[in-house]
């Protein structure tokens, strides 16, 4: 270290020590706040992210999970046993409920669930009171993301309204809310892909296994390749392949396609990602694909 | 091959910049050339802007498309606010404050800049220097960047010409002088052919110095080169009564970022505004103990005394405690469409505190064009202002020249929560 350059902080350690920093101010300003959980690996990130910032005591949220019925048994295993190992609380709502209740209407028995995620979220968010949802959304993810607060303000019918968001300087954040109101708070805005699968292995982090190589049948679709599964069956003239592949995210069966890939460890997957030619959710999401605004839409409904 | 040998080594810290410039200087475009060019672009996204250029009739993949965001914004052919961008060589990681250029948004400016560590002032060759420019560099002192690049765009447009180059130089450096802004540098790009941005080109040989990509490289991450004191404001305090541990029933744990400066085991401290003293007896990050902890690292501070330390709270070396003071001299600038209302009470966020505010008198308004001061008696959105404050509690105010952490605060209007301003002391 030269003696005439200021020490300053590696990019992972900056960026974990913002984070920390978000969670503590969640913490700090909001009465009752949540902390989503998925089991995937952003939500992952944030939760050894949750324990540097408020270890050893016990986290000042709970966790919550908004399961849409179709998520891979893998993921909600690890989902459990990873809250159970963290001896934090572990909330699941599910999409299934909303439609046993009505509030929840699928266009057919087939449509994802996935967009109607928002409406269990906000009826979780009224059943427990929650004022603030902290969540792992990117700023690179999507650019209707780019936008996003890391503090982001949603009015009492959850709704993201780009037009109308508070101005967020220094770090002086600003997570007021009226009863009713709710902040959405993102403590990973400013990691991408990469940072998040460096900050895995770095952390050492257990991740689900779909994360990595395996060998699944698949059918090629619109240069995607959709799982077949139980859920979603291959249909007639599909052609199933056994393909060597990788989820690069993991949402609703439905939706979330994986890749093709040989890598079985973080060393491989991050080599992939440094050198990958395809966006996370170009390569994998079939909800973002839809429309070129099809993200900006499901927030403005309160979707994450 | 080792998988590994594809990983980017990044061992040069984060470097948060601005760009400052409108849509007619080529600002999206640099953007679009720095993220193209180090790579950071997949091919979707270049799929889908190859599409929409053609859609457009353009012959060449229009780069601005990158950084277009929300619908609203795409049908308006505008940008509303201020958007990150992501990108990193290997050596660094970078994320880009993009701060629309408009006349009526220093609001979104002040904002992107305050994040910020260099900013890059684009003009546009053929114009030179522009009131828009003096307008960028002047906020942009004002909210205390420290490292300025004046990026002379569209060189091509101007068939690379020196003379063009040196004589905008010289126009900028006589108003910079004005403002006192020192560290100042100049480079001559095109962002649409890609000279000088990541790759010198062949068109600007009579340039000896670095490409912007170099610039960026070689910056300081720090925001100042200089010794700071050592501020921590407390986010929350760890009691852990109800834990199994029996050893951690007296467990007393100070949360907080260090702000700036730097502490280490032993060091003795200072409570404000209370002004108990103390020793620190431990710092620690994630249950592992460090022997110091710097500037922006997020820890915990355990100190040899059982003192009452709360959120809000300022822990401070006590060779640099502060006296709290309860009215502060600042320079505001108004965020919100609905004007300061000088006879109601506002709350102000400093650190982590939370006081309320009244203004006691505004000196006067600043013409961000001009630099002209005029008399006034309210402030409207995008307004700078020079004012007095009074707080119903003391808080620690350092000069924002000083500290950007510990001058820094927002205004909050408690019936909407809305952030509605943002002040700076001094």
């Amino acid at each position: 270290m030269s003696t005439l350059t200021k020490q300053t902080l590696s990019h992972l350690d900056w960026l974990e020590a913002e984070a920390i920093h978000i969670l503590r101010e969640v913490a700090g300003q909001c009465a009752n706040p949540v902390l989503l959980f998925s089991g995937g690996k952003d939500s992952i990130c944030l939760l050894r992210l949750a324990e540097k910032a408020f270890r050893p005591g016990r986290f000042p949220f709970p966790l919550m999970h908004i399961d849409t019925g179709h998520n891979y048994k893998e993921v909600t295993d690890f989902r459990d046993r990873r809250a159970a190992e963290l001896g934090e609380r572990l909330i699941v709502r599910s999409v299934e409920d909303s439609m046993a209740r009505g509030t929840v209407v699928l266009k057919h028995a087939g449509e994802s669930r996935n967009k109607h995620q928002s409406v269990t979220l906000l009826e979780a968010i009224e059943e427990f009171g929650f004022d603030a949802c902290i969540g792992g959304a990117r700023r690179d993810e999507e650019k209707a993301r780019a936008k996003e607060r890391i503090m982001s303000f949603r009015d009492e019918f959850g709704q993201w309204d780009p037009k109308n968001q508070r101005p967020e300087l220094w770090n002086l954040y600003n997570a007021r809310s009226h009863k009713g109101e709710n902040i959405r708070a993102f403590p990973i805005s400013n990691w991408t892909e990469l940072d998040v699968w460096q900050y895995i292995q770095r952390e050492q982090l257990e991740l689900p296994s779909i994360y990595f190589a395996h060998t699944r049948p698949v059918v090629r679709k619109n240069g995607l390749l959709q799982p077949v599964t139980e859920l979603t069956p291959a249909k007639d003239g599909d052609v199933v392949e056994d393909v060597r592949v990788r989820f690069r995210t993991v949402g609703d069966i439905t939706c979330t396609a994986p890749v093709e890939s040989d890598a079985d460890t973080v060393e491989k997957i991050l080599a992939e990602t440094a050198t990958t030619t395809i966006t996370e959710r170009g390569a994998t999401r079939m909800d973002d694909q839809t429309s070129e605004a099809s993200m900006e839409q499901r927030k403005k409904e309160g979707y994450f | 091959m080792s998988a590994l040998e594809h990983l980017p080594e990044i061992d040069n810290g984060l470097l948060r910049f601005l760009t400052c410039g409108s849509v007619d200087d080529g600002k999206s475009t640099l953007i679009g050339r720095l993220l193209f060019d180090t790579k950071t672009i997949l091919a979707d996204t270049l799929n889908a802007i190859e599409k929409t250029s053609a859609k457009r009739g353009m012959s060449a993949v229009d780069l601005s498309l990158l950084t277009d965001g929300l619908q609203a914004e795409r049908e308006q052919g505008i940008t509303i606010d201020v958007a990150y961008r992501y990108f990193s060589t290997g050596r660094r990681k970078y994320i880009i404050a993009d701060a629309p250029g408009h006349e009526q948004y220093t609001r979104n400016m002040v904002t992107a800049a305050s994040t910020a560590n260099l900013a890059i002032i684009l003009i546009d060759a053929r114009k030179g220097v522009l009131t828009q420019t003096r307008r960028h560099s002047y906020l942009a002192s004002l909210v205390g960047i420290p490292h300025l690049v004046v990026a002379v765009n569209k060189m091509d447009l101007v068939d690379y010409d020196q003379a063009v180059f040196e004589r905008i130089k010289g126009e900028y450096l006589e108003f910079a002088a004005k403002l006192g802004i020192r560290d100042v540098r100049f480079i001559p790009i095109s962002a649409l052919e890609g000279d000088m941005i990541v790759d010198r080109g062949e068109r600007l040989s009579w340039y000896d110095g670095p490409t912007l990509l170099d610039i960026l490289e070689n910056a300081p991450a720090a925001h100042t080169e200089q010794a700071e004191d050592f501020r921590f404001p407390v986010q929350f305090v760890c009691r852990p009564q109800e834990s199994a541990n029996p050893e951690l029933h007296d467990y007393r744990g100070f949360m907080g970022r260090v702000e700036s400066g730097e502490v280490a085991v032993g060091d003795a401290v200072t409570v404000l505004p209370s002004g108990a003293s103390s020793r620190v007896r431990k710092i620690e990050l994630g249950g592992v103990a460090l022997p110091r902890a710097i500037h922006e690292q997020s820890v915990t501070l355990l100190l040899e005394d059982e003192i009452d330390i709360s959120r809000g709270d300022l822990i401070v070396k006590s060779a640099e405690a502060r006296e709290p003071v309860k009215q502060i001299e600042a320079t505001v600038c108004w965020l919100s469409e609905t004007p300061l209302s000088p006879a109601r009470t506002y709350l102000v966020r400093h650190t982590t505190r939370e006081v309320k505010a009244k203004l006691a008198k505004i000196d006067y308004r600043l013409d961000v064009n001009t630099l002209e001061q005029e008399a006034t008696t309210g402030l409207a959105m995008n307004d700078i202002a020079r004012v007095t404050l009074k707080l119903a509690q003391p808080i620690i105010a350092d000069r924002y020249t000083e500290n950007r952490a510990t001058g820094a605060f927002i205004i909050i209007d408690e019936s909407t929560n809305n952030t509605v301003g943002a002040g700076m002391i001094g």
